[in-house]
């Protein structure tokens, strides 16, 4: 079976980012971009599919700048087989998104799609559960366990008070949570497989998607800093500052 | 405006991040009305009905909804979504799963995470694990489709008398179906509602370590939590994840063991009123948002504070 893998170009995880003097967003100049880790673990888990011999195919989509095609290629050179990348003007809504992956899934038939639970720069957490209704199919979110077997997927899910496991009829969306599995680096000889696997390019009128976002945001600002406090030297002044202090035991 | 709110529950109790929502969705300035889906939820339904300033409860029980699976969910908001202005819900795990189908399906952005409401539809979130805020006006005439962080409202009260009004349940589309729960099991309270949270990080070096934070849990009546750290080495279950993907958590009391501080993890527990870091490291980030700091080997201050603490009759 076919496995669609969509992913995202964000802001590395380790990097401080910072807000911009006019509020009007985050400063992206000269920053490190990314994988969103989330979907690199999608991109992994459709690897083991295929390794299993489950998957036939791997195809690794991103909604993107141009730049997004760099991210495609790491997909690639993990493992997946070709990309398709929709270039975009500007940051698109995850409603969007999902139905420009709605078509795209339409028009390729795979009989799953996993994708990262959110994505770290807008913390959204909406493309996965948005895809699965828009295909009238089932969702699998925060998946910490994948077993397809037949027609079925049976998937781990982590929740609020521990796991709760769902079985899916295929075709299904699963989306990804930290524990699925841990990504592979992408070996030299792969990276220099990755630059000759297929990259399609299209955009969003070529699916008939309106990427217009529906929200306006009027200001991105900084969050109130907290202030660090002092230091206590032992046990003891540490009880006695919480208690007479603070106020909080 | 007409308002819905999807309760949290475990068909046996409301959850209070149903009541801390609440206080979002009046906040939008119209009657509410609580959904409670379910199985064997009447006693469910009887508490959200007595949250000050709910208009009505809509009780749907149904064998389907038992486990709360998106797909029938989703179904059931969507049906009843037509008579409303905005849907809410808290951004649970459960929230989190149902609510984007219900944007999707009535073809509008949702707006994740709220931690306030500026007017009747400007809204503000956090992005980039909080490190920014961003402020998003809806489009005028649209449904809304919202998530609430519930850390950041206060709960509504108990002192409503609304009226609790039973729905069929909706068509299921029959795409999943529930196998197995496997929830944590503790007396301790609830990661997320407790007044004190005591976590630990990859200093704690194995999961037997976590009972030395459990006897100090024990004092405080705290729960204990931890860093992704510590989860994925295996120390504790997932459900004790403290940060920007795991549990956002906002307690009188904050006491962080052998945890670093990254921003990953600041993101879940940078808005409780005190934090207190323990580290044998001084330069540990932590240090950086902590009221009170120590720094000292855990395995020694952690049994000493424990102590000092049976000492003074906790």
């Amino acid at each position: 079976m076919k496995v669609l893998v969509p992913i995202k170009r964000v802001v590395d995880y380790n990097v401080k980012i910072r807000v911009k003097a006019d509020n009007t967003g985050v400063d992206l100049a000269n920053v490190k971009m990314s994988m969103n880790p989330f979907d690199e673990i999608g991109v992994e888990e459709a690897i083991r599919l295929k390794e299993k011999g489950v998957a036939t195919e791997i195809i690794a989509v991103s909604v993107g700048p141009k730049e997004a095609t760099e991210t495609i290629r790491t997909a690639l050179a993990m493992g997946a087989d070709r990309g398709i990348l929709v270039t975009v003007p500007h940051e698109v809504e995850p409603l969007a998104v999902a139905k420009i992956i709605a078509a795209i899934a339409k028009a390729e038939g795979p009989q799953l799609i996993i994708t990262g639970k959110q994505a770290i720069d807008d913390d959204c957490n909406q493309t996965g559960q948005m895809l699965a209704q828009l295909l009238g199919w089932a969702q699998g979110t925060f998946a910490s366990k994948v077993a397809i077997d037949g027609g079925k997927a049976d998937v781990t899910r982590e929740v609020d008070g521990g796991l709760q496991t769902v079985k899916l009829s295929l075709p299904a969306v699963v989306s990804t949570d930290l524990r699925l599995n841990e990504p592979r680096y992408a070996s030299l000889p792969n990276i220099m497989k990755a630059k000759k696997k297929p990259i399609d390019e299209k955009t969003p009128a070529d699916y008939g998607v309106d990427v217009t976002p529906r929200l306006k945001v009027l200001k991105v600002s900084e969050p109130p800093k907290r202030k660090g406090g002092v230091k206590v030297k032992t046990v003891q002044e540490l009880v006695e500052k919480l208690k007479n202090e603070a106020g909080v035991i | 405006m007409a308002v819905l709110l999807v309760a949290e529950h475990d068909n046996k109790s409301l959850k209070d991040a149903t009541g801390k929502a609440l206080s979002a969705a009046l906040a939008l300035g119209g009657p509410v009305d609580v959904l409670v889906a379910g199985q064997g939820a009447r006693g469910v339904a009887d508490a959200a009905a007595k949250l000050k300033g709910v208009s009505k409860v809509i009780l749907a029980d149904d064998a389907q909804y038992a486990n709360q699976l998106a797909e029938t969910m989703a179904t059931l908001i969507v049906e009843l979504a037509g008579k409303y202005d905005a849907v809410l819900s808290p951004a649970s795990t459960s929230g989190k799963n149902f609510m984007p189908r219900v944007a999707a399906a009535l073809d509008v952005a949702q707006i994740s995470e709220i931690v306030s409401v500026d007017g009747p539809d400007t809204f503000t979130r956090p992005i980039y694990a909080g490190n920014a805020l961003q402020q998003v006006q809806a489009p005028a005439g649209a449904k809304k489709v919202i998530t609430v962080r519930s850390t950041a409202f206060k709960a509504a009260e108990a002192t409503g008398t609304a009226s609790v009004e039973t729905v069929g349940a909706a068509k299921n589309p029959g795409l999943s179906e529930f196998v197995k729960d496997e929830l944590s099991k503790s007396e301790r309270p609830e990661l997320a509602a407790a007044r004190v949270v005591v976590s630990g990080g990859r200093g704690m070096q194995s999961g037997d370590n976590f009972h030395l934070l459990e006897k100090v849990a024990d004092r405080l009546k705290a729960a204990v939590g931890a860093s992704r750290a510590a989860v994925d080495a295996g120390f504790v279950p997932n459900d004790y994840q403290v940060g920007q993907t795991g549990k956002v958590v906002a307690p009188e009391l904050y006491i962080a063991v052998g945890i670093s501080g990254a921003i990953q993890h600041l993101a879940g527990m940078k808005d409780s009123k005190v934090i207190v870091a323990i580290n044998k490291d001084e330069e540990a980030p932590i240090f950086q948002v902590a009221d009170y700091g120590l720094v000292a080997d855990l395995f020694k201050a952690v049994p000493e504070l424990e102590e000092e603490l049976k000492k003074q009759g906790y």
